[in-house]
């Protein structure tokens, strides 16, 4: 009887033998997934907010040009007037179109109609650079554009 | 004697607590990337006749140095943009030509969603996040109308058959048939939304 009452009442233990496999698969799904930052941005990116925004879905297709004022440490060098980015170096907006018929010679063909410039500008830049980096990207016939924003309310911080 | 023969086993029970530290540095560092923003093609160089548009049919938005926004002339809060370029493109001043348009028809504003053309001006010391505000409040209007449109229609907005149709997840066929139905919008209400160069 004892013995009887005494099984009944200890609860199995849950196995725990293959919790490192489950860690294991998640480990490698966010290895994979990771994509550590290829360039290092010179310039202050503070993207304005927008709410009627599209997807760029395919990485490949995309060309970045970042426009924004200095980061901090290089603004005693080189002022505080919004600068362009191009991969991780500074440019003049006439190196601009070349950067962008370069990129998309590499690319294979069938895909470069497809190409998209997501235009990364910080939201206190002024109009007036972006304005002639749009001149060069029409001069070069890339016409595709994206205002690269983050999602979110446009008045939430005006 | 039989203990002895035995291989000692390693202790794998550490082995969780390794892989966890590896997981929660790669939790913390990715950063699943996803731009978005607002599309727009540019104006090809081409040499185009210059189109004359009837004053009526053009929207003529203005934002200043100070990010103040003009609107035909008037100073407007931004939060006001979105509905007056929803009257002036739905406005269907022309009967006729849209019978699918629920504005006023106002002799003074737009003939039809396809004549209606908004000019957005802006000068070199405006600011970006004050261009892509308005430019966001004139994409969000054509949203609207093209989402109303989509409801009457299809019984579905516009925006999610867009977005159903750049998800990966949807079958060849349902895209294809959210392409037609997503022309189709487009094409009832054309996004014109123009900047002249001065």
């Amino acid at each position: 009887m004892s013995r009887y009452r005494k099984k009944s009442t200890s609860v199995p233990e849950v196995s725990t033998a293959s919790l490192p496999d489950i860690v294991f698969m998640l480990l490698f799904f966010f290895m994979t997934v990771t994509v550590m930052k290829d360039t290092v941005l010179k310039v202050d990116n503070v993207l304005p907010h927008a709410t009627e925004v599209k997807k760029l879905e395919k990485k490949d297709r995309v060309i970045s040009i970042h426009i924004g004022k200095p980061s901090s440490e290089l603004r005693e060098v080189l002022g505080s007037e919004p600068r362009i980015q191009l991969e991780d170096k500074f440019a003049n907006v006439s190196e601009v179109g070349p950067f962008v018929l370069a990129k998309l010679a590499k690319m294979p063909e069938h895909i470069r109609p497809y190409v998209t410039i997501s235009l990364k500008v910080d939201k206190k830049a002024n109009m007036g650079i972006i304005d002639d980096v749009k001149e060069e990207l029409r001069k070069v016939g890339a016409l595709k554009i994206n205002y690269t924003t983050y999602e979110g309310e446009v008045f939430r911080d005006r | 004697m039989g203990k002895r023969a035995e291989v000692p086993t390693v202790n794998a029970g550490s082995m969780a607590d390794i892989a966890f530290l590896l997981l929660i540095f790669f939790l913390v560092t990715t950063t699943i990337e996803t731009d978005a923003g607002l599309a727009r093609m540019l104006p090809s160089t081409a040499k185009s006749p210059p189109v004359t548009i009837k004053h009526k049919n053009l929207l003529e938005v203005v934002i200043n140095k100070d990010n103040e926004l003009l609107v035909e002339g008037e100073e407007m809060p931004l939060h006001e943009l979105r509905k007056t370029a929803i009257a002036f493109i739905d406005n269907a001043g022309e009967k006729d030509s849209c019978n699918y348009c629920k504005g006023e028809g106002l002799a003074e504003s737009s003939d039809n969603p396809n004549a209606a053309v908004i000019s957005v001006k802006n000068t070199r010391e405006t600011t970006y996040e004050a261009y892509i505000a308005v430019q966001n409040e004139l994409v969000a209007a054509y949203n609207e109308l093209r989402n109303r449109e989509g409801q009457r229609r299809f019984k579905q907005d516009y925006t999610a058959m867009e977005k159903a149709y750049t998800s990966s997840e949807t079958d060849a066929e349902t895209k294809q048939e959210l392409k037609t139905k997503i022309k189709l919008l487009q094409d009832l209400y054309p996004l014109h939304i123009v900047e002249p160069k001065n």
